[in-house]
């Protein structure tokens, strides 16, 4: 077993962990911590899968940014929210969430089947990307390439998503101002 | 030897649990995790996808995209949430059921 292999392992085991633990957390901060750990796992496997600028990016922008966000929308929106759902958890814990977990069960299991019977490792494309040298190796600098391609290739989503950022971030703010009364 | 079928499990099980926060939660943010847990599943499938992909960078370029856009659609939705916690005092998205003011 390689370190690789092992890395992978662990990381898949925090990642998929901690999501469940925000899943099933009652305390509701403490989820959103445990959020946390998911992101820096996946930033982990992005590396491993050879993706080093996105790990990066998901680390500066989910973890820097997002969650932060969303902690600060937390504690504003207060205390009356979360003294409701600590009631409804303590009355019926698992009526109410069945039809959710057999759902989710249910979709796991159709999605476990399709990729475990797709064979997907024996795709045409991937081989013909093995053949062509197309594959990322660990050797390789991928950084230069991929700021390349998004000044080239990629131009017109780029410019795109930075129109719609601007368009989502003006909205945000005009959105969270204060008003004159309401 | 790790392969792309490892990484499609470990997203399938992500985004299962996004679907289940979804599904159960009662509070707007916890829900709005959930969701950023589904995306997360999908640009783990774009970065796997992506290792095969070193001339044209598709899968890490779409993943960035697709970050970015994630970030703009939390920025806007926690201002919506916030509005929502001022007129209603609850975020509870079985509350509120009403549109008018």
């Amino acid at each position: 077993m390689s370190l690789v292999t092992v890395m992978f392992y662990l990381m898949a085991v925090i990642a998929v962990g901690s999501a469940v633990y925000v899943a099933a957390s009652k305390n509701l901060v403490r989820s959103v911590f445990m959020f946390f750990a998911t992101l820096f796992a996946l930033a982990g496997l992005y590396v491993l899968s050879l993706a080093d600028f996105v790990a990066v990016t998901q680390v500066v922008v989910y973890v820097g940014g997002i969650l932060v966000l969303i902690l600060f929308a937390f504690m504003l929106s207060g205390r009356e929210s979360l003294a409701v759902l600590a009631q409804q958890t303590n009355r019926l814990i698992a009526v109410n969430k069945l039809p959710a977990m057999l759902v989710a069960m249910a979709f796991f299991g159709l999605l476990a089947y399709v990729f475990l019977h797709a064979r997907i490792n024996d795709a045409p494309w991937l081989q013909e990307a093995a053949a062509n040298q197309n594959v990322f190796t660990p050797q390789d600098v991928t950084i230069n390439h991929l700021g390349v391609n998004l000044m080239t290739t990629y131009l017109l989503p780029f410019e795109v998503i930075s129109i719609l950022l601007l368009m989502a971030l003006a909205g945000a703010a005009h959105l969270s101002r204060k008003e004159a009364e309401a | 030897m790790i392969t792309l079928t490892h990484y499609l499990l470990v997203s399938a099980a992500l985004f299962s649990i996004g679907l289940y926060v979804i599904l159960s939660k009662q509070n707007a943010i916890q829900i709005l995790i959930g969701i950023e847990l589904m995306l997360n599943a999908a640009i783990l499938n774009l970065v796997a996808f992506g290792k095969f992909d070193k001339i044209n960078n598709g899968g890490q370029s779409f993943a960035l995209f697709a970050i970015v856009l994630a970030a703009a659609t939390t920025a806007v939705a926690l201002a919506i949430v916030l509005n929502v916690y001022r007129r209603y005092k609850t975020i509870d998205p079985g509350k509120i059921n009403q549109l008018k003011d």
